[in-house]
């Protein structure tokens, strides 16, 4: 009985053997990730942000920091808010997704980099600056109209700010009114935004 | 202590841990031998305390569910399933139908995960030299990437909300996770015959440190141990939650032995757990229709002051439950976990006193403690 159960475990060992090994030497090979990773590498779109501070007021830890003032001339139309700062101290992010989540305006999306290090805690700090200037991958997460796109954050295609809303274009009131910034496609006449995203749609009225 | 005419010898008191890398995390045991035999055992827990309960006091309630990923990080799904459950229980919601199955789902694949590695290391704590840890982790990592398709985190998933799952899954997931069932088919049966047949496992395991079912009960244990020890209290039979009463699934038992379950049997219990698991898996996958994942709440929750909510589970090591205090604010007034690593602690003594050294490392292993769950 003895040498059975051994011969048993050997041929287990054996079997393994012969087959093609199940991990990858990191920095050469990689894996790929889903769409839908919730990495670093936070994607925002200043054209959609309106300066609401849902992210920062939903954030868990508060490391995402938004100064506004009041300006004729915001990018994001229909606001009267310019956005002096937005930052986002990673070093303590947890990447739970729930500033994203929040965002009702789908102007912040998590990236899908995983691979940020650096020697110093200011170097961890995303500025406006940085966010501005980077390359637009948003990964999927909580954003289906990404996923309907069948996009993949790691395919090379950076995404500007007119592909990454919600078909319709109700969510933003002021925009009805005839606010509107040049190079903006016109407001859907026909269904309201809303299915099965109540959760993040914006009270109506004025914001 | 051995006294003869020319022999005498004095107990000795050895600190085991923090740091040891058999304790399963920053648990430390003072121990007194004599010779190889304990004579009596001190459990010193605390160095992993992260003040989960207060924290969650100053958060919202869904912010919360990120706490709970930290409890017991190889069952974060469960972690997030028990505090939702109490979170709905709180405002009287009700997840929707897909949401529900949804979260039996995950919960059921993050049992596999976390039983794997509890038998995994209980192997490596009988000096496996990581061979079988390693086909336990394999299947594990296929079951990382599942959740990294549903929630697009491996470990700290974060994918259940109140009133049901934050999305939907991706359509690439179904097909992952009916290649990962037939694969697994075949590894589950693999480790099988690798360990529970195996001659060095039943002479290490068998017989050795027996924990009786009135000692288990008396101290208030749960899940795979007490199971052991012979009586078959399953909170998912007992009192189903989600999709649980939707599902066949047996519970497990080995033989009632009146002297208690000893170390193979906790071992025996897992592994067959997790083929009960794959079977509800099968069923939920089977089962499961298109619809709505996520109850309408805010989300920002204010409950009634004054309510309180329990709302448990049977996570991977035993009952999990989250007592919920509200006082009409955006977070809850006291939020109490009951964790079931820190009570299954609770018999160590009555587990290792009498049994040599070299078995109180195996006899950690099979009561399978997770230090974040312990501390909070």
């Amino acid at each position: 009985m003895y040498g059975l159960a051994m011969a048993k475990g050997l041929m287990v060992t054996l079997k393994n053997l012969t087959k093609k090994p199940f991990t990858v030497q990191y920095p050469e090979e990689r894996l790929k990730q889903h769409p839908r990773f919730r990495g670093e590498e936070f994607v925002w779109y200043e054209e959609r942000c309106t300066g609401c501070a849902s992210c920062a007021k939903y954030c868990p830890l508060g490391i995402i920091k938004i100064v506004t003032s009041p300006s004729e001339t915001a990018p994001a139309e229909g606001d009267k808010y310019r956005l002096e700062e937005f930052d986002i101290a990673i070093n303590r992010c947890m990447f739970c997704g729930l500033c994203v989540e929040a965002c009702p305006y789908d102007a912040l999306f998590m990236g899908s980099g995983f691979e940020q290090g650096s020697y110093s805690r200011q170097d961890m700090v995303i500025t406006i600056d940085e966010l501005r200037q980077a390359d637009k991958h948003p990964s999927t997460f909580y954003r289906p109209q990404l996923e309907a796109q069948e996009y993949d954050p790691r395919g090379g295609r950076p995404l500007d700010w007119r592909q990454v809303g919600r078909e319709s274009w109700q969510w933003h009131q002021r925009e009805k009114a005839g606010m509107r910034i040049a190079g903006r496609p016109a407001p859907g006449d026909g269904d309201p935004d809303g299915e099965g995203n109540q959760l993040s749609a914006p009270a109506t009225g004025e914001g | 202590m051995i006294n003869g005419p020319n022999i005498r010898t004095e107990p000795m008191t050895v600190n085991i841990g923090p740091q040891h890398p058999s304790t399963h995390g920053v648990f430390r045991l003072r121990v007194t031998f004599d010779g190889e035999e304990i004579l009596q055992v001190e459990p010193i827990f605390g160095y992993l305390h992260r003040g989960t309960e207060k924290l969650a006091e100053e958060r919202n309630y869904t912010q919360v569910v990120t706490l709970t990923d930290r409890l017991d990080y190889v069952s974060s799904m469960i972690n997030n399933q028990a505090y939702c459950l109490a979170v709905e229980k709180l405002l009287g919601v009700e997840a929707p139908m897909r949401g529900k199955y949804l979260r039996t789902l995950a919960a059921e694949l993050q049992r596999i995960a976390a039983h794997l590695m509890g038998i995994g290391f209980i192997l490596q704590d009988l000096g496996t030299l990581g061979t079988p840890l390693m086909y336990c982790f394999r299947s594990r990592e296929r079951i990382l990437d599942l959740f990294e398709m549903l929630c697009g985190a491996r470990i700290t998933v974060s994918y259940m909300r109140p009133g049901g799952v934050f999305f939907d899954a991706p359509p690439d997931f179904w097909p992952a996770l009916e290649q990962f069932l037939r694969d697994f088919d075949e590894e589950y049966k693999e480790l099988g015959q690798l360990i529970l047949e195996n001659e060095i496992v039943m002479v290490r395991t068998r017989g050795v440190s027996y924990l009786p079912l009135e000692a288990a009960i008396n101290g208030s244990v749960s899940g795979p141990v007490l199971r052991a020890s012979g009586l078959g209290w399953d909170w998912r039979k007992v009192e189903p939650y989600d999709a649980y009463d939707l599902v066949e699934f047996d519970v497990p038992v080995p033989p009632y032995n009146p002297a208690g379950g000893d170390n193979y049997d906790r071992f025996w219990v897992r592994v067959q757990e997790i083929r009960q698991s794959v079977r509800i898996i099968r069923q939920c996958a089977a089962q499961i229709e298109p619809g709505p994942v996520r109850a309408a709440v805010p989300l920002v929750l204010r409950p009634e002051p004054g309510a309180e909510a329990y709302g448990r589970v049977e996570a991977s090591k035993g009952e999990l439950a989250f007592y919920l205090v509200s006082d009409g604010g955006i977070s809850p007034y006291r939020c109490k976990i009951r964790s079931p690593s820190l009570l299954n602690l609770t018999v160590t003594e009555h587990l290792l006193v009498g049994w040599k050294l070299a078995d109180m490392i195996v006899t950690l292993g099979s009561v399978d403690i997770n230090m974040g769950e312990v501390d909070r």
